[in-house]
């Protein structure tokens, strides 16, 4: 994952002007930064931006793409578009669930993965698709997802 | 790529007439020599996922001193071939190219003499090689009018665009039509939205007119890129492989109507999609064809790309302006349209990717000729995403009207086996899914609503005899519910419901009474909802109650799934006669539920087998089957 933690919170809230509509674009950046979004980085939002924290708080729930807890080091995302779906998806997600012991949206207690479904990558004809950190996985099986997550766990 | 570089033509500065335009559009076409070869490498995520990055650096590496270009494009469409290289002027094809065919790919460039035959297309049926990409069927029977640049140009080069064409209609709309006249422009040619409703594009432009001279206020106009069906991913190909065609089709529109200021709502999935159309806004302002007085016209528009954040519900018109004012994305009543008080109150005309990117084109060469293709109350093209249970899985442009049997047959090359289709999905989880019975029907709006589906945002899911009717309804069902925003009972509570009677369905539980509780309920959340994708949400379960009754009643009544995919209702069994005792299913199986010795048939314990069907994707010799 393309994290940089050394980045300052402050430098990001000075990116956007202090105007509610700038919300969810700082809510994007901070969510990029640092994985995840903490309390403190929501109310500097709700500071900076003047939205009410419980409106930031809906906002930051009704989004998919926003985790208001820590997230693992390697991210998996499996496709369950309709293509995928029809081409074993679901046997896939199941499979890391098994594997990884989690239910998909959860983190590992390790904090070393994350499993993650997308409603669809746009990628059909790599169907079963699953994106591991930025890498895409075409025609992904239990041997492959085996493979993948012995290596993501050994780097 | 044109011989001025990008950095040149940005040293022209803001250009400040159309003359000026003009002119540097002259010197582009002069540096650049249409014979001299190019070897076009898709970067297309479908490509880009098989390798295309390092098959771009291998023939980068392999070109040396030689006199030709390697140049990286958009999406070609045909994705399940990937990696593609095409080499033109002369046209070859290549596919599934690996690094290590560029050395042979050069030098039969550089020599002039026969193309690598390993790497042509060859017909399926009849094994005869077609090296032009103009003569295999899945381009043949295209017509290329929004993804016409698509694979010839570098979206990241401004350049490379105006060769193409790029802002000639631009020019020609600030300095020879006045804003009426683009209106009147768009209505003559009978352009209807992309994105699903179908609604005409000219008509709703000439209402936002209306509503600006009422309210005294300038509007927003706004691209909604947040193209969210799955199996669906056309817009994301045009953002990607044209990004100009759709910054060119919004400048216009905001000529039209008078508008300062444009926003570009896409989908966080498509980072590629946003990096190009920050590169082309960029690109445009630097020559004056965005910003402050455009092209020396006094017309001042700028644009914002707001990125998406993961909800389905934000490609409703009033969820996305929502989400655009910072909020989270639930829809609102539309008791007033959205061309009157849109965004921030003010009247704001929404449009599909696609829609935009037709724009340009219509100015260019006039309502009359694009309503002269497709048929009366469709006109023009629709590209169409084909996926699923098809050979040619990709990106494809026809006519509106040409029948659903030649898209997934003659360009899609059909069902892998060659068994007939079983049904095709379109619309996504707001269509429905048109049986074989029906593989003659028109493609266009009107004729799919008759049929029971929609031609939504133009998803097109080919469906073999191995994919289940009642778990694809099940599927768009959870698909909706998770995405409903939950602000109204119908879309809320009712999916949930029918989604729950259809769960007993895939596990053999139900009645035929409860088929008709789907029917009633489906009613009460199409006319309850208050927006299009609870409305809509009913629609997969009913085309597949109307065409594939039987299959529901084998699973309540038989408690069988006939598909073999509802897990409560097969089982997996090895064929002896079949299986080598490789042990490979052995293996894999997460339930050590599969016993055997090597080299003799293996047994699977149903007691212990979860019917997670790894076996049978693990076996190579087909000897798993499920019933």
């Amino acid at each position: 994952m393309s994290t940089s933690p050394l980045i300052d919170i402050d430098e990001i809230i000075e990116r956007y002007p202090g105007k509610p509509e700038f919300l969810i674009f700082l809510l994007q950046d901070i969510q990029a930064a640092y994985n995840y979004i903490s309390r403190e980085a929501l109310e500097l939002v709700c500071d900076h931006t003047g939205v009410p924290f419980s409106t930031a708080y809906a906002t930051a729930t009704f989004y998919q793409s926003f985790s208001l807890k820590p997230k693992g080091e390697h991210n998996l995302r499996v496709c369950l578009g309709t293509a995928c779906h029809l081409k074993g998806a679901p046997r896939i997600v199941e499979d890391l669930e098994r594997r990884l012991g989690i239910k998909a949206g959860e983190t590992t207690d390790d904090l070393q993965f994350t499993l993650e479904t997308v409603n669809c990558l746009g990628a059909c004809a790599l169907a079963p698709v699953m994106v591991a950190d930025e890498e895409y996985v075409p025609g992904a099986t239990s041997k492959k997802v085996e493979k993948l997550v012995k290596d993501l766990a050994a780097s | 790529m044109a011989q001025i570089t990008n950095r040149e033509i940005q040293q022209a500065g803001r250009l400040d007439s159309a003359e000026a335009f003009m002119a540097l559009r002259e010197r582009i076409l002069a540096a650049s020599d249409p014979n001299r070869t190019e070897i076009i490498v898709c970067h297309g995520t479908g490509c880009l996922a098989n390798g295309s990055v390092k098959v771009a650096e291998a023939l980068q590496a392999a070109v040396k001193a030689a006199d030709l270009d390697i140049k990286v494009t958009g999406c070609h469409g045909f994705c399940s071939r990937g990696p593609l290289v095409v080499v033109r002027p002369s046209g070859l094809f290549y596919q599934r190219v690996k690094p290590a065919d560029a050395e042979d790919i050069l030098q039969s460039v550089l020599e002039g003499g026969q193309p690598v035959e390993r790497l042509l297309y060859h017909d399926p049926n009849t094994d005869q090689a077609l090296p032009q990409e103009k003569d295999i069927p899945f381009y043949s029977h295209q017509m290329r009018i929004v993804l016409r640049n698509i694979g010839k140009i570098d979206p990241t080069d401004i350049g490379d665009t105006i060769a193409h064409g790029g802002y000639l209609a631009l020019a020609k709309a600030l300095y020879q039509m006045s804003p009426e006249q683009v209106v009147a422009e768009v209505e003559r040619s009978g352009l209807r939205g992309r994105g699903g409703a179908g609604f005409p594009t000219g008509r709703k432009w000439k209402s936002a007119l209306a509503a600006i001279k009422k309210k005294g206020y300038p509007a927003y106009v706004v691209v909604n890129g947040d193209e969210g069906d799955p199996g669906a991913f056309m817009d994301r190909t045009i953002m990607e492989g044209d990004p100009h065609a759709v910054l060119e089709g919004l400048i216009l529109g905001a000529y039209a109507l008078g508008a300062h200021q444009g926003f570009m709502y896409v989908r966080a999935e498509y980072p590629v999609a946003i990096k190009h159309l920050n590169i082309a806004m960029e690109q445009a302002r630097a020559l004056g064809l965005l910003g402050q007085n455009i092209l020396g016209s006094g017309f001042d528009f700028d644009v914002q790309i707001n990125r998406g954040a993961g909800a389905f519900v934000c490609g409703e018109s009033t969820a996305l302006f929502t989400s655009i004012e910072g909020r989270a994305g639930e829809p609102k009543p539309k008791y007033v349209r959205s061309v009157e008080e849109g965004l921030w109150g003010r009247p704001t005309v929404l449009n599909n990717v696609e829609t935009w990117a037709n724009v340009p084109q219509i100015i260019e060469k006039g309502g009359e000729w694009y309503a002269g293709l497709g048929v009366p109350h469709s006109t023009g093209t629709k590209v169409f995403s084909l996926v699923g249970k098809v050979n040619n899985v990709g990106l494809v442009e026809v006519p509106m009207g040409t029948p659903l049997a030649s898209i997934v047959e003659d360009l899609g090359g059909g069902v892998p086996g060659g068994a007939p289709f079983k049904a095709v999905q379109t619309g996504g989880p707001s269509g429905g899914c048109l049986p074989y019975d029906m593989r003659e029907v028109p493609v266009d709006f009107d004729s799919l609503t008759r049929a029971g589906s929609m031609m939504g945002s133009g998803g097109m899911i080919v469906m073999d005899k191995r994919d289940c009717v009642v778990d694809v309804a099940r599927y768009f069902l959870r698909f909706l519910e998770e995405e409903s925003c939950g602000k109204c009972i119908p879309c809320r509570l009712g999916l949930t419901r029918m989604r729950e009677i259809l769960d007993g369905f895939s596990q053999g539980i139900g009645s035929e009474k409860d088929i008709d509780d789907l029917v009633s309920l489906a009613a009460a959340i199409q006319d309850g909802a208050l927006c299009a994708l609870g409305g809509s949400a009913p629609n997969p379960v009913l085309t597949t109650l109307q065409y594939f009754k039987d299959e529901y009643l084998a699973h309540i009544k038989d408690k069988r799934c006939p598909a073999g995919v509802c897990k409560d209702l097969i089982s997996y069994s090895i064929d002896p006669d079949k299986c080598t005792g490789c042990m490979t299913c052995a293996r894999q199986c997460p339930q050590k539920a599969i016993a055997g010795e090597k080299k003799k048939p293996h047994v699977i314990n149903q007691e212990l087998c979860i019917r997670c069907g790894i076996c049978m994707e693990s076996c190579k010799f087909g000897a798993v089957n499920v019933a």
